[in-house]
């Protein structure tokens, strides 16, 4: 495994606290393995920036393609029965979902 | 905009206040996918794979939604650019792929503003495309949602195409919030980009308010409150909080930055989240869908199919009646200054119209058309009819449509014949030769007083007839002889 230490991108508290921003739970080995890895990516990020791009545009998409879109015309809907039947818990023709504190950011 | 020093909620300070205004666009299908987007529905009816975030599913771009967008940033003299969606990470079940896709860094319109009906520019920062969330319903604990024992989750609101309108801190009372968001909801619904129903939650307003000293020129720290569900609440919402942070700031404390919500039964804020437990959202570009970059053609093209905006509207009656623009808000407010500027141009009396059509159509103008209105004012001017004659016809016109002179003829709202007034003016001379002498001879003031007395008098005979202006001007033709 490559060592990163002394200048090291980004800090292991950063890492553990996007893990928790995506709801996953990392072993401290996996805590240690991934900041060192998100480093290296960071690191060849750092090598493109050092290069002199003043005339280049920033790029938003990989693909030079644009307006993609679709004419306003209903189409089909899911079976609300079917998809129901997938959920673990459902009421009144919804969804049921443990309580959730506050409300929608 | 300039401040409006007369609006202080409390003494010596001010209330600065940007709002945040979501409104659902009127298309026929979602803002990624062709289920239907109609409110009120049957719960989890129009739904799709897309709406419901399922595995594969991939979003493709609604090309209304786009146009209803670039209306709205032109009614609004926006920079209408380049855009691209962002993926808005956040875990709740309102949202079933876990993210919202939204516009961050590019969204499709950007600067703009917007004119209040007194002339005022509100500044608008940007107005973005995103989709809409799922409607939870939270069970049990009063409905509280702190307390609730769980929620049920509709998804028929998911992927619903909205417009957010992010306006700049520039109003400074609840009076300039509500004239912004009514002015607002006028433009979107004249456009057509959406039907403004704050009550069915098709517009909703999220509201940013800080306070400060008189005379500062930095910004307090700010307070988000959500929850604002009627132009009245928003009133309501922004006094309290407004008094809320004066109060913390002069009894030693300071403003925290806050998410609140609005309390509509207590009357008050409390709070949802720390600026420390704000959303950390990690934005990133949606891969799934490429730019939207609007030709300059289709921008005109929709620019030139626009319809007259509020402000215009004002401004044309405005002319056409040749009255203060802000003296034009209600009739344009109500929609009826298509109406009176007809009518003027058949000749009517700017004054009489809007005098009729603030006063005496406020319940709406039913069958009434410009060509009997204008006929019917100028009978009023004439001196045909006395002014309660013509709200009588007026009122009938309204209701079943018609010629106002017929209608006159029906109600028996004969004019008086002047020979016939003249007949009945010289007998009563007759009959108060002190009465006319004090007129014929008397000071203004004593002339004015026997005026009143005569034309009494001649209502008083012809039972409200006659025409009080006609029956001055014979008066002052006798005395003059």
């Amino acid at each position: 495994m490559t060592e990163y230490t002394a200048r090291q991108r980004i800090s292991r508290s950063e890492v553990a606290h996007v893990a928790d921003l995506a709801r996953l739970s990392l072993t401290d080995q996996e805590l240690d393995a991934f900041t060192n890895q998100l480093a290296a990516v960071l690191d060849h990020a750092a090598d493109l920036e050092a290069l002199d791009l003043t005339d280049v545009e920033p790029m938003i998409h990989p693909l030079p393609v644009h307006n993609v879109l679709r004419p306003d015309v209903v189409g089909e809907t899911s079976d609300r029965n079917e998809v129901l039947s997938c959920a673990p818990s459902i009421e009144n023709e919804q969804f049921r979902v443990p309580p959730v504190l506050g409300e929608s950011p | 905009m300039s401040t409006n020093a007369t609006t202080e909620i409390v003494p010596g300070w001010e209330t600065v206040i940007g709002l945040e205004v979501h409104a659902e666009l009127a298309t026929a299908t979602k803002l990624f996918s062709g289920a239907p987007n109609r409110f009120g529905g049957e719960p989890n009816t129009n739904i799709d794979p897309v709406s419901l975030g399922l595995p594969g599913s991939l979003p493709v771009l609604n090309e209304k939604a786009v146009e209803l967008a670039i209306r709205v940033g032109l009614a609004l003299h926006c920079r209408v650019q380049r855009s691209v969606f962002s993926r808005k990470n956040y875990f709740y079940p309102d949202m079933p792929k876990d993210f919202q896709i939204s516009q961050y860094d590019l969204p499709i319109n950007g600067e703009g503003w917007l004119e209040l009906a007194d002339g005022r520019r509100v500044g608008i920062e940007r107005a973005h495309l995103e989709e809409d969330t799922g409607k939870s319903t939270h069970v049990g604990g009063g409905g509280r949602i702190h307390e609730a024992d769980y929620s049920l989750v509709d998804y028929n609101r998911a992927g619903v195409p909205l417009i957010e309108i992010v306006g700049a801190p520039d109003l400074r009372s609840p009076e300039d919030a509500r004239a912004y968001v009514s002015e607002l909801r006028s433009i979107l619904v004249a456009i057509g980009a959406s039907d403004g129903k704050m009550e069915e939650g098709s517009m909703r307003v999220d509201c940013n308010v800080s306070v400060r000293a008189l005379g500062e020129t930095e910004l307090g720290t700010r307070c988000e409150i959500k929850n604002i569900n009627s132009l009245r609440s928003l009133g309501r919402a922004i006094v309290y909080e407004a008094r809320r942070q004066v109060d913390l700031v002069t009894s030693g404390g300071r403003v925290e930055q806050q998410t609140r919500h609005w309390d509509e039964a207590e009357g008050s804020t409390h709070k949802l989240r720390s600026k420390e437990e704000a959303y950390d959202y990690r934005y990133f570009p949606e891969p799934d869908l490429v730019p939207v970059e609007p030709s300059d053609e289709w921008i005109e093209s929709i620019r030139a199919a626009l319809p007259m905006l509020p402000r215009e509207r004002r401004r044309r009656l405005a002319d056409e009646a040749k009255i203060e623009t802000a003296a034009a808000a209600l009739t344009v407010e109500r929609g009826m200054d298509d109406l009176a500027v007809e009518a003027i141009g058949l000749g009517a009396d700017p004054v009489r119209v809007l005098v009729h059509l603030e006063n005496n159509l406020a319940d709406g103008i039913g069958s009434l058309s410009a060509g009997p209105f204008a006929a019917l004012i100028a009978m009023e001017v004439d001196g045909n009819l006395t002014s309660t004659q013509t709200k009588t016809v007026l009122a009938v016109l309204v209701a079943d449509g018609g010629n106002p002179a017929e209608v006159a003829t029906e109600l028996g709202f004969e004019a008086m014949e002047a020979e016939e007034l003249e007949v009945i003016v010289d007998s009563l001379i007759a009959e108060h030769p002190q009465d006319w002498l004090a007129f014929t001879s008397g000071d203004d003031k004593e002339r004015k007083k026997k005026a009143g007395f005569f034309v009494g008098q001649i209502m008083k005979v012809t039972g409200g007839q006659a025409d009080g202006r006609a029956v001055n001007e014979l008066l002052a033709r006798r005395a003059d002889a």
